[in-house]
């Protein structure tokens, strides 16, 4: 009763408050929030919405004398030239091919990484095991391709000294159009195993306990629980990590590529955003590679809807 | 959680017990071999190291590479510049981030719907490398600082983290005792908001720290001049391009591959130190961010 009361008055005092602050009032405290988000919108329009004006290039046949507005109109020329140009399949193949085997062998081990800290009996080791795994992740791409020549190196990397301690021929792994995918992906998986698997794990801390008690209650063996339990509770949030994947999926890893990139893999290196670097930043064909870049944005954009919808169906979970 | 429940019963899973431990120092080796390999190399004599005689310790201790590194003018100027960078580029970050992240919080706010849209979208599509390129150069801002400072200035997973925990950390009633107090918006932000925000904000600064501090791709389209370089970049033309230089002088001076050779694994250390040397005392920090992250606001 007395409760009730003082909350009643409550709410009388602040809708008073409210009512003799008045609209103007409001309207001069939510002006300052406006002040707020000025420059951060601003910044936004500039650089992510003002390159999109930027890529009418992509249709016309950029001349930087007459500026952006002012060149002239090709239609789909940059596009058609794109497909039918020798390179085409290669990096469209390459692209694919990179993103598609990561997705397979690289996106499963960091929720197999998180079972392993979650079955884990002694808390200190399943502690020292995440914090090791973490290290990586810190590390600059420039590094970790400077890891990888030293430690693949034919003369001096121990792992080609293994190779020869068993008898086998040095292998120059990194100018190797053979291995490069193997090298760039298991070095992915290295770098952001154990970083990518903090979100399962938390998910993992998560799941109600006595599902797992009623599970030993039923006999399931502790790789049934995980596979009847721990693997069930987490699927939201690996669909969701999935889609996100999926997303970016034409442009995972660009900067490491191009670090890896020489000469001599570049058969099975060359992808379209390289192809867009080299090509456009280095070369200047501002408008071809425009459209080129553009084309591999759809594709993202196409493949981000499509899986999202399909999850929405399937699995009741999405992103929107 | 399984742990506590599979603590009874001992015949409940010792084999498989000893496959997840198995599995767990695996994988510790794996990751940490190759840091213990370059560590060691690096304090190793380099004609040990090119004779490949360094598997796990150091052969023949010298800082010999350290003390080359210490005369190298380039590498110092990376350092001084990145100092920089990542220091003015994290203040950038920060006060845009916050100024866009407190208001976005506010469910008072009129067209906060709207404005979220338009910030999340940048998150699925862009207009790309070129027109992004050829924009910045518009600006002038090619080879300045400002190219490595500006166009990163939000990152928009971060903005959406910081507005989550504003909104889900900061108790609203709080918000409105203050506006009856006769509070501003600004003044509200600052002495109370942030105050109750340190953790988050520890989290952004490391955030964008890092990145800025590992990042080569904006320095490598945008600068040209040396002076301006970042650590990383020359960290690439030691450890990339040298690479090409030191190979077509096989036939010459062995000195000077031995020595090209032996600074590469020191450069890795050199540069990665700072970062790594933070990272037992941050760690926890960076592990909240993924957390409050993962939360959807």
């Amino acid at each position: 009763m007395e409760i009730s009361q003082a909350e009643t008055a409550e709410e009388a005092a602040r809708g008073l408050a409210r009512r003799s602050g008045g609209m103007l009032g409001r309207m001069a405290k939510r002006f300052d929030l406006y002040l707020m988000l000025l420059l951060p919108i601003a910044w936004y329009l500039l650089f992510h919405y003002g390159p999109l004006y930027g890529l009418q290039i992509a249709f016309k046949d950029f001349n930087p004398g007459k500026g952006i507005g002012g060149s002239e109109w090709v239609g789909f020329d940059h596009f058609q030239r794109f497909f039918e140009s020798y390179y085409f399949e290669r990096l469209l193949w390459n692209t694919l091919s990179i993103n598609l085997f990561s997705l397979l062998i690289a996106f499963p081990v960091p929720i197999i990484l998180a079972l392993i800290v979650n079955e884990l009996r002694s808390k200190s080791f399943s502690k020292w095991l995440q914090n090791i795994t973490f290290i990586p992740h810190f590390m600059s791409v420039v590094v970790i391709v400077g890891i990888l020549s030293v430690f693949l190196s034919p003369n001096t990397g121990p792992v080609n000294k293994l190779i020869e301690a068993f008898g086998g021929e040095p292998i120059r792994f990194m100018e190797s159009a053979g291995w490069f995918k193997t090298i760039f992906i298991s070095s992915n998986i290295w770098q952001n195993m154990g970083w990518q698997s903090i979100i399962y794990i938390a998910a993992l801390s998560g799941v109600n306990p006595q599902l797992y008690e009623a599970a030993k209650m039923d006999g399931a063996s502790r790789l049934r629980r995980i596979w009847h339990v721990s693997l069930p509770g987490i699927v939201p949030v690996i669909v969701i990590l999935l889609i996100l994947d999926i997303g970016h999926f034409m442009d995972v890893g660009f900067e490491k590529i191009l670090l890896m990139q020489n000469n001599l893999n570049l058969e099975s290196s060359d992808v379209i955003s390289t192809f867009v670097y080299t090509t456009g930043i280095l070369n200047g064909e501002y408008s071809y590679t425009a459209a080129i870049g553009l084309f591999n944005s759809l594709i993202n954009l196409t493949l981000l809807l499509l899986v999202n919808r399909f999850a929405r169906r399937t699995a009741e979970t999405s992103l929107w | 959680m399984s742990k506590q429940a599979t603590a009874k019963p001992v015949s409940d899973g010792r084999a498989f017990d000893i496959v997840v431990n198995v599995l767990a120092v695996l994988v510790i080796l794996v990751v940490l071999y190759p840091l213990i390999f370059v560590v060691s190399a690096s304090f190793s004599d380099p004609a040990k190291v090119l004779g490949g005689e360094v598997w796990l310790l150091p052969k023949g201790f010298t800082f010999e590479a350290y003390e080359n590194i210490l005369h190298n003018g380039k590498i110092w100027t990376g350092y001084r510049n990145t100092i920089f960078y990542a220091a003015a580029g994290t203040f950038i970050n920060m006060i845009m981030t916050v100024l866009a992240a407190y208001p976005l919080s506010r469910p008072d706010l009129p067209g906060r719907k709207f404005l979220m849209v338009l910030i999340t979208l940048t998150m699925f599509f862009s207009g790309g490398l070129i027109p992004t390129y050829m924009l910045v150069k518009n600006l002038g801002m090619v080879d300045t600082a400002w190219a490595l400072l500006v166009p990163g200035a939000i990152a928009t997973y971060n903005l959406i983290v910081m507005r989550t925990y504003f909104q889900n950390s900061i108790p609203w009633e709080l918000q409105e005792a203050a506006h009856m107090d006769g509070c501003s918006n600004w003044r509200l932000l600052w002495s109370i908001i942030l105050p109750l925000s340190k953790p988050i904000l520890a989290v952004m600064v490391l955030f964008y720290a890092v990145g800025h501090w590992n990042s080569f791709f904006n320095a490598l389209i945008y600068i040209r001049q040396e002076s301006l370089y970042p650590l990383q970049l020359v960290l690439r033309e030691i450890l990339m391009i040298s690479q090409s230089a030191a190979v077509d002088a096989t036939v010459g001076i062995e000195d000077k591959i031995l020595l090209a050779e032996s600074i590469k694994y020191a450069v890795i250390i050199v540069s990665s130190l700072p970062v790594l040397v933070m990272y037992p005392f941050v760690q926890r920090h960076f592990v909240k961010g993924v957390m409050i992250g993962s939360v959807k606001g």
